[in-house]
């Protein structure tokens, strides 16, 4: 299914485009001249470690917070999103990782929220029928709408912030982290919904850590890393680990660290090869188009050394020192404010 | 249920098809669903009707005046000033903040119609919307301090307190009292406006029958499209309890003189402020930025525009109440909205059952906590004890009510209720 759609998207103009993107928080540069695009009919796994920037990325679409500088163009045309009015017109709904929803409420009440029928005299039996519609499209487990979003458990209540994002007929939903707090079963009901949205011919970024929910179901996976693509791979061409290499930076990183512990032998000849370029792999094999202009590979290593201030605040502590002995110092005299 | 005979064939309505769902059809279902609201924290105005019976029969039975129409009919009177300015409290309670000035603006309001009205000689509607417009101003200038600079409500509001409490002493001048004309439409809306019996009858056949049509309506509607309906015969039973109530009180209060125009005019606020609470996207806005101010903002609700429109009633609601209350004084003092009349509109609200949190509450409370409040002090007037207990008692059911307020919260958490 993913072949099908990824070749699909190849000629078609994206729904979403971003060019040379950048916001920071002070002195902190939490995005750096962002790539992205998303078509229609296609799913965008967007991956990185914590502090990778996701997160900024997602609230600029969502206009919680505007972007410093760069472009957006959404559906042909260069937009500016200052408020989440802007986004939801424009077609982009945005399911957020703290949910968002208003425990005081009901169900359809909080499907509705900014929205109801009839704004001087609410339709709440229309709005009831609806919801209900909704919630059994998602074969969603609800077992009343009229009860308060607060007695809910962590899966209905995503379902619910799911549905809601669907309420407004969007072109592009952003999932942050749409598995994070669920349970195994609803973990499959949801990843289900990413594909029925797809099929329904929409445009979905979903940020996700879990690996396997980004195999399941994503076309393409956009990696970043301390604020910065990482290049963007189509989901067939890639492994686990050239995925893993891609968001730390390096083949050499925590996760083969850990690996490699159990044999000595196996972590000298790690360090060896991957010594040079951590994300020569990657790059190599499956960069997409609009990532091939940048430089990655270079700011993979040098990352953690030079940039461990802006983005990487919550990296692994493991992450600097293993690239201590590596080409990455060659980068402090580049960065020029590590002594 | 039992007037629709078709009932047996048609398939289970849509918002009961869960299994998982306890059955509540029909009458006994719907009695069940009450007592388990009631269990898991969500008392609704029930504390208030008991604590209304209780403080009523404790002040009967220590004088047999209390509970006479005459004292019915002057204690609505007394509680449609505070009450409207309750009810402005109630909006910003609502959403989580507070407004501790109304009663300086109450007070500037009565100033500035005084003074406009005896002192420059205009028409008295003008004098009342100068009034009026002073109170949105300032309700303006708190959202937009508020919006633009972050500050707690709390704190531009008690700045208020002071400010406007000056102002309203500069605008007095040096006289301090402006008396009204008795003949002025103010006062005699404040002392002499009472509804013709007649009237009264076919306002509260009004009230019933837009209460029955509304509920079948609504219950058809439902069923017409799928959903379960009330049960026919709770209609029927709330509708003959409301028409009761009203009917009964309003034979009662016309013993006397009657139903005061100013509390007519009061409830008639009550109730617009009701519905848009509850059936317009505007009070959809408010309880949802009270619930969670986030989530109401990326859904698109423009949430500075809330603060604004609540801020801007409240002292607008404020300012009418400083009206009334100069009505029924028949004067504008120094002392107007001085003393007890900030606390005991802010305890009326909450006494009402609108939570101090933000995000629950009803325009009723302003009414239902207004008429405890006032019992209290009628009662207490009425044995003759000085106002030094007239405090101590309120302030105690006051302190009753925010713990009835944090408990039934906390219940509400630990019985997964919002």
């Amino acid at each position: 299914m993913s072949t099908v759609s990824a070749e699909r998207t190849e000629t078609a103009a994206p729904v979403l485009s971003m060019r040379g993107v950048s916001k920071h928080f002070g002195a902190v540069a939490a995005l750096t001249d962002i790539a992205l695009d998303v078509h229609a009919g296609e799913v965008v796994a967007l991956v990185g470690d914590n502090g990778a920037g996701k997160s900024t990325l997602v609230k600029i679409l969502a206009g919680v917070h505007p972007q410093d500088a760069g472009t957006v163009n959404f559906d042909g045309k260069d937009v500016t999103i200052h408020t989440p009015v802007d986004s939801i017109q424009l077609g982009i709904a945005t399911v957020f990782q703290d949910l968002a929803l208003c425990d005081n409420l009901t169900v359809v009440d909080n499907l509705f929220l900014g929205r109801e029928l009839g704004p001087w005299r609410l339709n709440e039996v229309e709005m009831e029928v609806q919801s209900w519609k909704l919630l059994r499209q998602l074969s969603a487990k609800i077992p009343s709408v009229r009860i308060a979003v607060a007695s809910l458990s962590g899966g209905q209540r995503q379902t619910v912030a799911i549905a809601r994002s669907l309420l407004g007929s969007p072109k592009l939903i952003i999932l942050d982290e749409p598995t994070a707090a669920l349970g195994v079963a609803q973990t499959a009901e949801v990843l289900n919904l990413v594909e029925r949205l797809r099929e329904n011919g929409l445009a979905v970024i979903m940020i996700s850590h879990n690996m396997q929910d980004v195999q399941a179901v994503a076309d393409r996976v956009a990696v970043l890393r301390l604020g910065k693509n990482n290049g963007t791979f189509r989901m067939k061409d890639v492994s686990t680990d050239d995925l893993i290499a891609a968001i730390t930076g390096a083949t050499d990183n925590v996760v083969t660290q850990r690996a490699a512990q159990s044999g000595a032998a196996a972590a000298a000849s790690t360090a060896g090869t991957a010594g040079p370029d951590g994300t020569a792999g990657p790059d190599g094999t499956t960069r997409a188009s609009e990532g091939a202009a940048e430089p990655g590979a270079a700011d993979g290593p040098a990352g953690p050394a030079g940039m461990g201030g802006p983005g990487g605040g919550s990296m692994p502590p493991g992450q600097p020192d293993g690239n201590a002995d590596q080409p990455g110092s060659g980068a402090v005299p580049e960065e020029g404010n590590v002594p | 249920m039992t007037t629709n005979p078709t009932t047996p064939v048609v398939p289970l309505a849509t918002d009961l098809q869960d299994e998982r769902l306890i059955r509540t059809e029909g009458f006994k279902g719907a009695i069940k669903v009450g007592v388990n609201r009631v269990r898991g924290g969500d008392l609704g105005v029930l504390p208030i009707i008991v604590g209304l019976l209780v403080i009523w029969t404790i002040f009967q039975a220590l004088n047999p005046f209390f509970l006479s129409s005459a004292n019915l009919v002057n204690l609505l009177l007394e509680s449609a000033a505070v009450g409207v300015i309750a009810l402005g409290i109630v909006c910003v309670l609502l959403v989580g903040e507070i407004d501790l000035s109304v009663g300086s603006v109450s007070g500037l309001s009565a100033a500035i119609v005084g003074v406009s009205f005896i002192k420059l000689g205009w028409p008295i509607g003008l004098a009342v919307l100068t009034a009026l417009a002073a109170g949105a101003l300032i309700g303006l200038v708190y959202s937009l301090v508020y919006t633009k600079f972050g500050v707690p409500s709390f704190v531009i509001t008690l700045a208020g307190l002071l400010g406007f409490l000056g102002v309203q002493l500069f605008v007095l001048g040096v006289e301090g009292t402006i008396n009204l004309p008795f003949d002025s439409f103010l006062v005699w809306f404040g002392q002499q406006a009472f509804v013709p019996a007649w009237l009264s009858y076919v306002l509260a056949a009004l009230g019933v029958a837009g209460f029955f049509l509304s509920q079948l309506t609504l219950s058809r509607q439902r069923v017409k499209n799928g959903l379960s309906g009330r049960p026919m015969r709770l209609v029927v039973i709330q509708t003959v309890v409301l028409a009761v109530i009203l009917f009964f009180a309003v034979w009662y209060l016309n013993q006397t003189r009657g139903v005061g125009w100013m509390f007519v005019f009061f409830a008639a606020l009550v109730l617009v402020m009701h519905y848009a609470f509850t059936r317009t996207q505007w009070g959809r806005s408010v309880y949802a930025v009270g619930g969670n101010r986030e989530a109401a903002r990326r859904a698109g609700i423009s949430v500075n525009r809330i603060y604004v429109s609540i801020f801007v009633l409240c002292s607008t609601f404020a300012a009418i109440g400083g009206m009334l209350a100069a009505g029924r004084l028949a004067a504008s003092a120094q002392s107007s909205g001085t003393g007890d009349v900030n606390l005991n509109a802010i305890a009326a609200a909450v006494i009402g059952g609108t939570s101090l949190f933000g995000g629950r509450g009803s325009a009723f409370s302003a009414l239902l906590g207004i008429l405890v409040i006032q019992s209290i002090s009628s009662g207490l007037t009425l044995l003759n004890l000085e106002s030094s207990f007239r405090y101590m008692i309120t302030g105690l059911v006051l302190l009753l009510a925010v713990i009835l307020d944090a408990v039934s919260r906390k219940s509400r958490t630990s019985h997964g209720r919002a």
